[in-house]
């Protein structure tokens, strides 16, 4: 909640003990991470503009996670967050991250001059190909926590850049609350169309308030390339295709990005980033790079085989529906992305997905061909 | 009943008692240190940039709020820091319907009512159809002697039963407050529940600890209370923590129940098959005194001034908090073209026996008292009363094939 520290200095009426969350249910990396020790030590701060310890957990209180699914269960509400509330930050980046440490550094790679290949997934498997990544601007408290005010700033300082953008990416924006109907059709038919969260993690955590105040969809005419403002983070940004032509979507991505952060700067605003962290977003999952880079690729044959899970493990990738997050396949059809965000560059994760999506479709032929794929079983990344 | 001692607390001097019990030496209305960050965003965003977008709104918050009193109000904290953005969240994030006007903000304290008067008491006129809390008083009676012929017919009502709710003075609402406050609610409630003699006695059943069987046991008896999932709750921040500190305490006859930690501190529930509305409303009014005077006993006591009556926390249940109703069977009468125009003038609102938004089922239809504040406990249940043996009186007629008179209109507010 916006401007104040939601009666922070009235907790601290009572004990540590009394304000304690019950946890015993619970399954998330905030669950596991916070003692009562830690409740005890960090309760009375605030980041400057008023982002408490109950703010960042909240979510993951509401929420207790599931048995087989672990989610992260704390959001940061400003960049100081991530400082204020390191002690219990850095033990769940470290668990959600692969070990990732609080001394280690994050490499910021977006010249997709060095990725290599990737402009020819098969494309009788692989219908179409996406990269997608969130930026915060500096200065600005985050969806948990902003006020309306800075929302509506944020939409306006994104209005008026994405509006300088030209050649295959100039576009146009639609606010979310001014659309007309056809407009709104246009944009679900092409997929295009963000909702109003309905999912209790991101409610829990105040992200949905005022909606839809302050948020909207911009893509350029050729509708290759999106941004979502203010959703779960400032900006969400997205290139993506039919076919697998995964370098032309990266190399837009980060020609995008560029030119986007340029014009930002213009107005004298950043994006929030340091080199231990990378770009710094909402959710603690999307960390460093943010990047999630997939593709819609056809397997009936390999999600099949009985060691889909652990070849997709091996190659560091994720298998999700392709309904996105939390949808099942449909017809043999998945969508396969990057596991990792955070400790690896933009190239090196695009890369991961280049090379393991061309994996896939080698074995996929294999065995529609009723052969064996043994030799082709991958290392551990 | 609430007694003198609560009678003399009232209004402005409420909030500074209470800020100086629960926050330091902190007074109603301070406006934010200037010495954060948090003070420099506000200079940065003037309320005019943070003034919310109702354009689509329809709800008494929406209604009331005009640029001017969001700059007036837009800094200011209740001692609990508290702020104005809290109160109206819920009614920014649910612009409501065009045919249901629903009220557009809670309290998250008490103090909420004095520190935000000047958007809460245009609210207050609006959802209580004209009760000025700047010049009216509320009237308490809580003398169930004081009801006359409160046993209907049986051959229509099916059941009767009253709820109201109770704040626990000094602590926060349930949009606000914090796990322990929540916890202590409990503990005060239950602690005085235990004290709880003859045909009150009974037992408490925590949301988070009941075993399976009690559970369904619970279901059974319509008695299980869930997570709310309506936006307009959740947007106020009620569901946070759940199931904690949340629980359901009743009687060993199962006629007088109590929620905790729902929407409000405390709910309180006299219910039983049949149309013995007389009965229904003693035990409620001999169940809340017992309570009132163990909570007393060690201290606490409930949120109450003689502007607004019992505090709770949505404006739309200031005053007594009183549903009083019945599950009737009107199978003539509910077809009847006039029955709207009966309902209006008897004050009764009709509602499904699912409750609030929801449809009747059959010929059975709920019927309760439309106003809550501006009428006492006693009043409003007579008005019901009268209101049902009326609607009998019709029910027959039309049964025998005889017309119906549309009463004249009963005064809204005590003179």
């Amino acid at each position: 909640m916006p401007f104040g520290n939601t009666h922070n200095k009235l907790k601290m009426n009572y004990s540590s003990e009394q304000e304690y969350p019950d946890l015993s249910q619970h399954n998330n990396h905030m669950a596991k991470v916070l003692t009562p020790e830690m409740y005890a030590n960090l309760r009375d701060k605030e980041t400057p503009s008023g982002f408490t310890l109950d703010d960042v957990i909240q979510t993951g209180v509401d929420n207790p996670g599931h048995p087989f699914i672990m989610t992260v269960g704390c959001v940061a509400g400003d960049e100081e967050t991530y400082e204020v509330f390191k002690d219990l930050l850095d033990p769940v980046i470290e668990d959600r991250h692969g070990g990732y440490k609080p001394s280690d550094k994050h490499k910021t790679d977006l010249n997709s001059e060095n990725l290599q290949g990737g402009d020819d997934l098969d494309p009788n498997y692989v219908l179409s190909s996406r990269v997608r990544t969130g930026r915060s601007i500096r200065g600005f408290c985050l969806p948990p926590h902003c006020s309306r005010g800075e929302r509506r700033a944020i939409e306006n300082l994104s209005i008026e850049s994405l509006d300088l953008l030209d050649g295959d990416l100039k576009g146009k924006y639609y606010a979310l609350k001014n659309m007309t109907e056809e407009e709104q059709q246009q944009l679900i038919d092409d997929h295009f169309l963000f909702d109003k969260p309905v999912s209790p993690l991101l409610l829990a955590s105040g992200m949905a308030r005022d909606w839809p105040d302050g948020r909207g969809i911009w893509h350029n005419d050729n509708k290759t390339f999106l941004v979502w403002v203010n959703e779960e983070d400032h900006l969400r940004v997205i290139s993506m295709q039919k076919g697998g032509n995964m370098r032309e979507v990266f190399t837009r991505f980060c020609t995008g990005l560029t030119k986007i952060e340029g014009l930002f700067k213009e107005r004298g605003h950043e994006f929030m980033w340091n080199e231990h962290l990378g770009y710094v977003l909402t959710c603690p999952s999307n960390l460093g790079t943010g990047l999630r880079a997939g593709v819609h690729v056809k397997l009936p044959n390999v999600s099949k085989h009985e060691k889909f899970g652990e070849i997709l493990k091996r190659l560091r990738l994720q298998k999700r529906g392709t309904g996105g997050v939390d949808t099942a396949a449909v017809g043999g059809v998945f969508d396969i992305s990057n596991a990792d965000r955070l400790g690896f560059s933009e190239v090196e994760l695009v890369q991961m997905v280049v090379d393991g999506v061309n994996l896939l479709v080698d074995m996929e032929k294999r065995l529609e061909a009723g052969e064996s794929i043994d030799d082709l079983m991958p290392e551990q990344k | 009943m609430a007694n003198s001692f609560t009678r003399m607390i009232s209004g402005r001097n409420t909030a500074v008692m209470l800020a100086s019990i629960g926050a330091g030496t902190l007074v109603s209305g301070y406006l934010l240190s200037d010495s954060t960050a948090a003070a420099d965003r506000k200079r940065v965003y003037p309320p005019s940039a943070d003034y919310p977008d109702l354009r689509k709104h329809n709800n008494c918050m929406a209604s009331a709020m005009t640029p001017t009193i969001y700059a007036h109000l837009r800094d200011k904290t209740t001692p609990n820091n508290w702020t104005l953005d809290q109160c109206i969240q819920t009614g920014v994030d649910n612009p409501g319907h065009p045919f249901i006007k629903t009220v557009g903000m809670v309290a998250g304290d008490e103090e909420s009512y004095e520190v935000f008067d000047e958007l809460f008491d245009p609210v207050i006129k609006d959802r209580h159809n004209g009760y000025d809390p700047r010049t009216m008083k509320h009237h308490t009676d809580l003398d169930a002697s004081k009801i006359t012929s409160g046993m209907f017919d049986e051959r229509y009502v099916l059941s009767s039963r009253v709820r109201t709710g109770r704040s626990i003075r000094g602590l926060s609402l349930p949009p606000a407050c914090t796990r322990s406050e929540r916890r202590e609610v409990e503990r005060v409630v239950v602690t005085a529940l235990s004290g709880l003699k003859g045909e009150l006695a009974g037992r408490y059943y925590s949301l988070g600890e009941m075993s399976e069987r009690e559970q369904q046991k619970l279901i059974d008896d319509h008695f299980l209370f869930d997570k709310p999932v309506s936006p307009l709750l959740t947007a106020a921040g009620m569901a946070r923590d759940w199931p904690d500190a949340r629980g359901i305490w009743h009687n060993n006859e199962k006629n007088f129940l109590i929620w905790i930690n729902e929407e409000d501190h405390t709910r309180i529930i006299s219910m039983e098959k049949g149309g013995n509305m007389k009965r229904v409303f003693e035990r409620f009014c001999r169940g809340l005194k017992q309570v009132e005077q163990l909570i007393q006993e060690r201290g606490w006591e409930f949120m109450w001034n003689e502007r607004l009556g019992y505090i709770l926390t949505c404006p739309s249940n200031l005053g007594t908090g009183l549903r009083a109703g019945v599950h009737i069977r009107l199978p003539f009468l509910s077809r009847d073209p006039r029955f709207k125009k009966i309902l209006d003038n008897l004050r009764l609102q009709k509602r499904g026996t699912g409750g609030v938004d929801t449809a009747a089922s059959g010929d059975t239809v709920d019927i309760s008292n439309l106003d809550r504040l501006g009428r006492s406990e006693v009043e409003l249940v007579q008005i019901v009363i009268d209101g049902v043996n009326y609607l009998i009186e019709c029910e027959k007629r039309l049964e025998r094939g005889q017309d119906i008179k549309i009463p004249s209109p009963i005064p809204q507010f005590r003179k």
